[in-house]
């Protein structure tokens, strides 16, 4: 079965991500030759050596100003797997751009150049993956060449970030010296580096998986819509779980209990379905059923229903939030008002509490909040089931991101 | 989950939350491989049905082989299609393919525009992919443009997780771009598997085979021996010339592309 893995590479600006991006599409030969003979000229016509990072920086600003600007993605292959890389941009100014490839990613790569060490887009770029719930993740410790290949400055950067990963409950898999200007650990050991016996950047990304535990975890179907067409079919896809034929469900937050008649799929019925699967469904009775319900199995492990939860939120929207506004709750297809009371108040760049009782969030920061939902609603812990577990905040675009980390008052 | 089956699901995801958010939907169709697989998870996500309309914009310069693939795939799936046109106006102005910008401006751009704005389209669902093209890769699936099809790429609204930009401000219209995350490899191996029609003009003649298709003057065929899909699949893989190679309005100056797309290119 042929398997992708989408990983987010992320760091400070200037600490080489596109590099190890251009390096890690050169060493697996995935780059166009036209796109290697247009970087060739274009660093020619510049007077530079070739950089890698030029692969991806199609805009023409951002060759100019030498940063990424978006989210780009980008494809390679090992023996193993084929990867798809989401490059996440380091400049504080794309901050939103960069939690967007990271929430689409299934595993990180966290980029430290050796020189500078730990810097702030590290701290904020970290704390975003953790607060995204990735657990697997690879720290890379890059231009070990201007560092003369030493193995005392890689441990003292190690050390450097092993203690603040750690303050965010993030541990990650392998910590590796490398070169991705001259390709070290990315693809092959080389000598330079031959103090260090770990993985190369390849190996460890092989090393990681798949996860499919989420057939394991109890059914949550939440309904996207609902068709009239020739038959009632109700539409969504299931978040977690499996759903059969004949199974008796309960209908989230309204507690209907009905029988799955059909599961259908356009010119084919399933006999079951599992977690990730568009498909449609028709009941043996007519139960009110709409968007925002969750559909669940008797007999499972039934989930929240409150309209009062803790989150942990990212402000990403240039106009601060003050308490008494209201804006939109979206958490898989569920869409409801609520109000907002801020508690903590965190500076996303060094991680400082800024208050203990804020009353307003700025752009950047993180906080600890209470929301009241308007109408309750149909959550999960986090951890258990993710999709269920993680809201954005919305006024006419999405203004926060968040993570739910309890229930009630 | 296998991973045709992960983008498929993804897709109809993607083509559903279009459906119920916006009043006024339809879909680009431009006759490739891409939209026509996107067709068919439109058909997938409505069991059979294709509730909104289907826009063609004819440049009056497609291959006849296009035209005739239209013409059997509307019959066959009972398609609402609007022809979107505007090369009458350019013939009138004598702009061609001499000058690839204008041309491509006023006889795709410039319909679509009028074709917007005669239905009243909020929402439109486009079958671009991020490995055809650098500045595709830029694209979210949910992307606002405003009523000059101005693409702010610099600054679009984050799209965390699976909640989309399905708000959208006056004056805007919202592409959607459902097959965002699949690659040429991807569309092939799942016209395969699904059986879809494929217009003959991918299929190689006499050493030559067309891997993306737009108007004649501007599209040229790849040398290719790929007479069948596994063929192609397979010259796919092992190739390394980029998809787009043969579409010479992406090359004409250095960021053309960009350019284009900053106009509302598709």
């Amino acid at each position: 079965m042929e398997e992708r893995l989408k990983i987010v590479i992320v760091g400070h600006v200037d600490h080489g991500k596109s590099t190890l991006i251009g390096r890690l599409l050169y060493d697996t030969d995935s780059l166009p030759e036209s796109k290697l003979k247009e970087i060739k000229e274009f660093c020619e016509a510049l007077g530079k050596d070739v950089e890698f990072g030029y692969v991806l920086d199609h805009l023409e600003e951002e060759r100019k100003q030498g940063v990424t600007i978006d989210t780009t993605q980008t494809f390679f292959k090992t023996k193993k797997r084929e990867y798809v890389i989401i490059d996440a941009p380091g400049h504080v100014e794309f901050l939103k751009n960069m939690i967007t490839g990271a929430s689409h990613a299934e595993a990180a790569i966290l980029i430290v150049d050796a020189e500078e060490g730990v810097k702030e887009q590290t701290k904020r770029h970290a704390y975003i993956l953790g607060m995204l719930g990735l657990k697997q993740v690879i720290v890379v410790i890059n231009k070990m060449d201007l560092v003369d290949y030493k193995k005392e400055r890689f441990e003292e950067v190690k050390k450097e970030i092993i203690e603040f990963l750690k303050s965010l409950n993030i541990e990650p898999k392998y910590i590796i010296p490398i070169s991705a200007k001259e390709g070290d650990f990315i693809a092959k050991k080389t000598e330079k580096l031959n103090w260090f016996d770990g993985p190369t950047v390849l190996e460890a990304l092989d090393g990681f998986s798949k996860s499919d535990e989420l057939d394991k975890k109890p059914l949550r179907f939440p309904v996207q819509d609902v068709y009239n067409f020739d038959k009632r079919i109700i539409a969504g896809r299931i978040a977690s779980g499996i759903i059969t034929e004949g199974d008796e469900i309960i209908v989230f937050p309204s507690k209907e209990v009905t029988k799955v008649k059909s599961i259908e799929e356009y010119n084919k019925i399933l006999k079951e379905a599992s977690a990730g699967k568009s498909i449609g469904i028709i009941t043996e009775d007519k139960v009110f059923v709409d968007r925002g319900d969750v559909i669940t199995k008797k007999g499972e492990p039934a989930p929240i229903v409150t309209d009062t939860i803790k989150g942990h939120v990212f402000w990403m929207d240039p106009t601060p939030f003050k308490e008494g506004e209201r804006v939109l709750f979206k958490c898989a297809t569920q869409e409801v008002m609520c109000d907002i009371e801020v508690k903590r108040v965190i500076d996303s760049s060094n991680l400082e509490v800024l208050s203990e009782d804020a009353t307003t969030i700025e752009n950047r920061q993180v906080a600890d909040v209470i929301i009241k939902t308007e109408k309750p609603i149909v959550v999960e812990n986090f951890n258990d089931i993710p999709s269920l577990g993680r809201f954005v905040l919305q006024r006419e675009d999405t203004c926060a991101g968040g993570i739910i980390t309890g229930f009630g008052e | 989950m296998d991973k045709l089956d992960a983008l498929e699901s993804e897709s109809i995801y993607i083509i559903r939350e279009a459906y119920r958010k916006f009043h006024k939907l339809g879909m680009l169709w431009s006759i490739g491989k891409d939209s026509t697989t996107l067709l068919w998870l439109v058909k997938k996500a409505f069991f059979g049905k294709v509730p909104f309309p289907v826009i063609y914009i004819d440049t009056g310069l497609h291959f006849k082989e296009m035209y005739e693939f239209r013409d059997m795939c509307v019959k066959k799936w009972g398609l609402n299609l609007i022809i979107s046109k505007n090369y009458e106006e350019a013939e009138g102005l004598g702009i061609g393919p001499s000058d690839k910008l204008k041309c491509c401006a006023i006889r795709k751009t410039d319909a679509l525009k009028k074709t917007i704005a005669d239905y009243k389209f909020d929402a439109l669902l486009l079958g671009i992919r991020r490995d055809e093209h650098g500045v595709r890769a830029k694209e979210r699936f949910f992307s606002p443009r405003n009523k000059d099809f101005y693409w702010d790429y610099k600054n679009q609204p984050p799209e965390l997780w699976d909640q989309y930009k399905t708000q959208k401000e006056s004056e805007q219209h919202i592409r959607v771009h459902p097959l965002l995350q699949w690659t040429e490899v991807d569309i092939w191996e799942y016209i395969k598997r699904e059986k879809l029609p494929v217009n003959p003009l991918y299929f190689a003649k006499n050493g030559k085979r067309y891997r993306s298709l737009g108007c004649k003057p501007c599209t040229s065929p790849v040398d290719s021996n790929a007479s069948n899909i596994d063929e192609i699949i397979e010259e796919i893989k092992k190739s390394k010339i980029t998809e787009r190679s043969g579409r010479a309005q992406d090359k004409e100056e250095a960021h053309a592309m960009q350019k284009l797309r900053a106009l509302g290119y598709m």
